[in-house]
């Protein structure tokens, strides 16, 4: 659904966005995760057709972003959730989703129905007559969303969807989103947060103005750290610790009754590891895979470690 | 370009201006001043006054003060334009809009509209008062209405050209600005021409008969629809979200 080869671009001598190529699949959620000035943002903008890129390519459906042609016609096709809310504050709920809904031509039928649908589903049916400057900012943002399915796009841009929401808020938010991933619906997603990206996300990149790596959470958790083996045992001691280092496998956190052990395949090296650490005198008492977070990941490759 | 997308965009202009009642004020303010207020004051003069104005001199001074309807004109739409442009960059609604298949020109031209319409609408009302009510304090003196007349008809002509003029200023200036206030003061000194042409007229230094102040209306014409390039090269979607401030 979503294409882009080499994708830059340069404001003056700045590359904001250097080569970035990726492929999102029709009803995939895909997470793009980086520091503040990654640009993660201006991916964006380039594949909703509101900045032009200055190389490379991409397509959003079977459109050409940089093609004046087909431009509107992206625009018509998806809906972005800016990182700025930007509703208008002076006018009630409905009527910012009533605006949007005649921006995208919906006749006036449709346009009711969506806008009931939508603010029903986000819990903001009893307040549509409300002004949205008077609301709270999980509301604000569930209002921006609204806006952003008005037209029941294919694609979603959601940036930063969940950034500056009370716990609460985040998670009708989280939740919302998981409901439109059941629905299929393409959704492409700029976060800061790991644990967000986690749970929500088919797919994530990341990106540091170069996309340094892309998978899924648990293929990036694996491919860079392999897996780790917890070992508990009655007690610990250097005999022990040797017996494993021994073996040549790099040992990890070691406590007074526990050793963490990086290994390729546990499920083959777990046996000869077992009979090493009962032959140094250990009593084994639980052996568990600790795989590491999303965040040890991020944080190793977005500090180049 | 499409109308309908430029009447959706000024439809909600529109909407949120009736819920910013002071914008409304500062726009219809000025013409119902110059409306009812300058005609009153000739009446005083005229009728009231121990040592007023002659019948003579009437003529003349109805002139002058219905040249505030271009000076109006020039200034009135700095209000709304300001609001519509800054205003949707502070509240950061700008963006999502411009996400939209509406065109740079589409939502250019919206803005224009719901900028223009509401000032013009205000002083053609506001004229309309100030005939009424000059031709009624004026006739017994006179012995004729002195409205309608070709001299109004050119500056009611010249006007919207003025505003328009005023809201591609106000484009323009508000790419820079990041509040409503430095815009509109910066619009007004549009007014600056206008009042230099209303004093230069005044003492003497030309005559803004009929004829050039059809030449005037022209010139308006013509520049107005020149400065609708440079603020469309202004309102493009790159520029306003990477170098508006």
């Amino acid at each position: 659904m979503i294409d882009t080869e080499n994708l830059t671009k340069k404001f003056g001598s700045v590359t904001a966005v250097d080569s970035v190529t990726l492929h999102v699949d029709e009803g995939e959620v895909f997470g793009f995760l980086g520091p503040n000035g990654a640009g993660k943002t201006t991916t964006v903008r380039m594949l909703a057709c509101l900045v032009a890129k200055s190389s490379g390519s991409a397509t959003v459906g079977d459109y050409e972003i940089a093609s004046s042609a087909d431009q509107p016609k992206i625009r018509k096709m998806i809906g972005l959730l800016t990182e700025n809310v930007g509703l208008y504050e002076e006018l009630s709920a409905y009527d910012n989703l009533d605006v949007y809904g005649r921006f995208y031509k919906l006749g006036e039928q449709k346009r009711k129905e969506r806008i009931e649908y939508l603010l029903k589903m986000l819990g903001l049916w009893d307040k549509k007559d409300t002004a949205a400057g008077t609301f709270s900012k999980g509301m604000k943002q569930k209002l921006a969303i609204a806006r952003a399915l008005i037209n029941d796009p294919e694609v979603l841009f959601l940036d930063e969807p969940t950034a500056n929401l009370d716990p609460e808020a985040s998670k009708t938010v989280r939740d919302f989103i998981l409901e439109l991933k059941k629905e299929k619906k393409t959704i492409f997603m700029n976060t800061h947060l790991l644990d967000e990206a986690e749970r929500i996300c088919d797919r994530v990149g990341i990106l540091r103005t170069r996309l340094i790596t892309i998978g899924s959470p648990e293929e990036l958790r694996n491919s860079l750290s392999g897996r780790k083996v917890k070992v508990q045992l009655q007690q610990v001691n250097d005999a022990i610790v040797s017996s494993v280092k021994a073996m040549g496998y790099q040992v990890g956190e070691v406590t007074a009754n526990s050793i963490v052990v990086n290994l390729k395949d546990p499920e083959k090296e777990n046996p000869a590891i077992l009979r090493s650490l009962q032959t140094a005198g250990g009593n084994v008492v639980f052996v568990t895979e600790v795989g590491s977070s999303l965040e040890d990941v991020y944080l190793k490759l977005v500090r180049g470690e | 370009m499409d109308m309908q997308n430029a009447w959706n965009v000024a439809r909600k202009d529109f909407k949120i201006y009736t819920k910013k009642t002071s914008v409304i004020y500062a726009t219809v303010a000025m013409p119902f001043i110059v409306g009812i207020a300058f005609p009153l004051i000739l009446n005083y003069s005229l009728h009231k006054s121990a040592k007023g104005l002659t019948a003579a001199a009437a003529p003349g001074f109805m002139d002058s003060f219905s040249l505030w309807f271009l000076i109006g004109a020039a200034v009135i739409p700095t209000a709304i334009a300001s609001y519509s442009l800054v205003g949707e960059k502070i509240q950061k609604s700008l963006e999502p809009m411009l996400a939209t298949p509406m065109s740079d020109e589409d939502i250019l031209l919206g803005k224009t509209l719901a900028a223009l319409l509401i000032p013009v609408a205000a002083l053609y009302t506001g004229s309309i008062f100030f005939m009424t009510l000059m031709d009624y304090f004026t006739h017994s003196a006179l012995g004729y209405d002195y409205y309608p007349n070709w001299h109004i008809g050119a500056i009611l002509l010249a006007a919207p050209f003025a505003a328009l003029l005023s809201v591609e200023v106000n484009v323009i200036i508000s790419s820079r600005m990041t509040d409503v206030r430095s815009a509109q003061q910066s619009g007004t000194l549009l007014m600056l021409p206008f009042i230099g042409l209303f004093l230069a007229s005044e003492l003497g230094f030309f005559v803004l008969n009929d004829t050039n102040l059809l030449i005037l209306a022209g010139a308006l014409a013509a520049i107005s629809i020149g400065m609708f390039f440079v603020a469309k090269a202004t309102f493009r979607r790159e520029e306003i979200l990477t170098r508006w401030k």
